[in-house]
């Protein structure tokens, strides 16, 4: 048997472990060149988006170059003026239904949670297991009663088919993240606020919902995400420009067939998603763990 | 009955705007909905009943019916198994505690949040023009792209591949679903000498399955319902030759084109048990390939 001296012992782990994190490192090199590439062919649309907004027209097409020979930033206020109606009713508009979309969801949802999370009531089973249904019917197939439905008490037209239901906790996914959320709160808190003479109104005002506020941050960003985005619903139920959110505007603007706007196109496109990156950039956090932890899009 | 409200009375007072919401603009509809498949309705004259006709059209000699189809569920089947790949992938990659994670994550998260607005399909659709970005790049490397807007055998891919873009969020999923998966399960592996291959499938899926199981059922149904990506790239009207005649297209322009409201509710009907199939398949099976780690069998 043949012992290996402690000093031959010693080179050979060393180089081991030489060798090893050499591989480590190529291959971690390997992962961050890999990952630089799809990066960059994820944002290349997206970049590319905003170059051609002040791109000339002639150079948008049949060119992939990041670089306009000449910045045409007119196309910013020209298109903003370009339809039409000035952007500025657009995004009026966008805004009354967003802001009253995303109030009305956060409040709503979150009164329905408290009754689920916290109260009990006859039926509560019941009416739990029909809230979880609703999550299955997908929005077409109550499309046409609801259109029906509007167009008789004479909402078409309005922004009230757009906002309306969301104060009727029609959300059922951001019902059951908030009451995930609520059941995990103390209940000795309730308690306690009971015990002070506290009315179930006052619990949910004064104890939940000040302790909930990343579960309605959430739902108040996603809400104000979707809505924005929101273009079959719009579609529907507003036909007169005035009324148009931006995502029907742009959608005008393709459908006017004007083959020398594209620059102008692009550059109301960029602004139309302005407002997402924004909330994206400055709410990160809760986004992305609303995803991770309940499979929001 | 003093006493069952002083019991149950918060509860229903909390619940108010659910039921409302629930009967009026759920419950009801659905049924109205049921209701307006069996009939023939144009909005102007009331419904008019005609039993099983419109399904026995629709199944016996609606060709653009079968045709939506076709094109629903070959965007499902190309669109969620590789956006699932690809989320997992990258998911892996980003797992091990690496440097720019957080970088990594928004930026690729970023088309997820942006991808159903009406920008981005705006953006897609000036990408696949025929002298778009995509077919100079393709001419870079000597290869002639085919007109993938006016080309019905290529129009699917452009929206298959707008699906693929948005890998985020499974991605975010994916790799909260990776941390919850103990270390020393790997570190065991190492000592054993199992390859990387070997721990990928020995370790990492069958722990994952849950996970993997939630972004499939998640995804699948979101890919069903895919409407304003198709609408728009399509120039409103499923085409060219009906390929991204996507069974929500064909439907919106039942409705609410045509205003043939019975035929569009039973499509929205199928529309439903498809989903509906799916999900129930989804749940059924995961019985089989998805254990949960504190279930003991």
């Amino acid at each position: 048997m043949t012992d290996l001296s402690i000093q031959e012992a010693s080179d050979i782990a060393r180089s081991y472990r030489i060798i090893r994190d050499k591989r480590k490192r190529r291959a971690t090199i390997t992962k961050h060149l890999f990952l630089a590439i799809c990066s960059l062919v994820m944002v290349y649309p997206l970049i590319w988006m905003i170059v051609s907004s002040v791109k000339p027209d002639n150079e948008i097409f049949g060119n992939i170059s990041l670089w306009p020979s000449e910045f045409i930033w007119q196309n910013y206020p020209d298109g903003w003026e370009g339809l039409f109606l000035s952007f500025t009713v657009f995004y009026k508009n966008s805004i009354i239904v967003t802001v009253l979309a995303v109030i009305g969801n956060t409040l709503s949802c979150s009164f329905a949670a408290y009754a689920f999370a916290r109260l009990e009531f006859k039926g509560k089973n019941i009416f739990f297991a029909l809230m979880m249904m609703t999550l299955m019917i997908p929005y077409h197939v109550v499309l046409i009663p609801q259109y029906l439905l509007f167009l008789k008490i004479g909402w078409v037209n309005t922004f009230l088919p757009l906002i309306v239901p969301r104060f009727l906790a029609g959300d059922a996914f951001f019902i059951f993240l908030m009451v995930q959320f609520f059941r995990q709160l103390p209940r000795d808190l309730d308690e306690a606020a009971m015990i002070d003479g506290c009315s179930p109104f006052k619990i949910y005002w004064a104890v939940i919902l000040p302790l909930s506020l990343p579960a309605l941050a959430t739902t108040a960003i996603f809400t104000f995400i979707w809505t924005w985005e929101d273009f079959l619903g719009p579609l529907i139920y507003l036909n007169d420009i005035r009324d148009y959110t931006v995502p029907l505007a742009l959608r005008n603007f393709i459908s006017q067939d004007s083959v020398s706007m594209f620059g102008q196109l692009f550059a109301m496109s960029i602004l139309s998603i302005v407002p997402i990156f924004i909330f994206f950039i400055f709410f990160q956090k809760f986004i992305i763990r609303g995803i991770a932890t309940s499979g929001l899009k | 009955m003093k006493k069952f409200f002083a019991k149950n009375g918060p509860g229903y007072f909390f619940l108010i705007p659910w039921f409302i919401g629930f009967f009026c603009l759920a419950l009801g509809p659905i049924l109205y909905s049921l209701y307006l498949s069996f009939t023939k309705y144009n909005i102007f004259k009331p419904p008019k009943w005609i039993g099983l006709e419109n399904y026995e059209f629709m199944f016996l000699y609606d060709d653009r019916f079968w045709k939506s189809l076709e094109v629903t569920f070959s965007y499902v089947f190309m669109s969620v198994p590789g956006k699932l790949i690809f989320a997992l992938a990258v998911a892996m990659l980003l797992n091990k505690g690496m440097r720019a994670i957080g970088f990594y994550r928004a930026l690729f998260y970023l088309p997820s949040i942006l991808g159903g607005s009406i920008a981005v399909a705006i953006l897609w659709k000036q990408l696949f023009e025929y002298n778009g970005v995509i077919n100079t790049l393709l001419a870079k490397i000597g290869i002639e792209g085919p007109y993938w807007l006016n080309d019905p055998n290529y129009s699917l891919y452009t929206l298959v591949m707008l699906g693929m873009w948005q890998f985020g969020s499974p991605m975010l999923i994916f790799i909260a679903g990776l941390r919850a998966i103990p270390r020393e399960l790997y570190e065991a592996a190492e000592i054993d000498a199992a390859s990387k291959w070997k721990q990928f499938y020995a370790i990492t899926l069958p722990l994952l399955a849950p996970v993997i199981f939630f972004n499939l059922v998640l995804q699948m149904i979101d890919a069903f319902k895919t409407f304003s990506s198709a609408f728009i790239i399509s120039g409103g009207a499923g085409a060219p030759l009906d390929s991204l005649n996507f069974i929500t297209v064909y439907l919106y322009n039942e409705a609410f084109a045509f205003y043939r409201m019975g035929y569009a509710s039973s499509l929205a009907w199928i529309l439903m048990l498809i989903i509906a199939i799916f999900t129930g398949v989804a749940f059924f099976s995961s019985r089989y390939w998805v254990h949960y780690e504190n279930e003991r069998d």
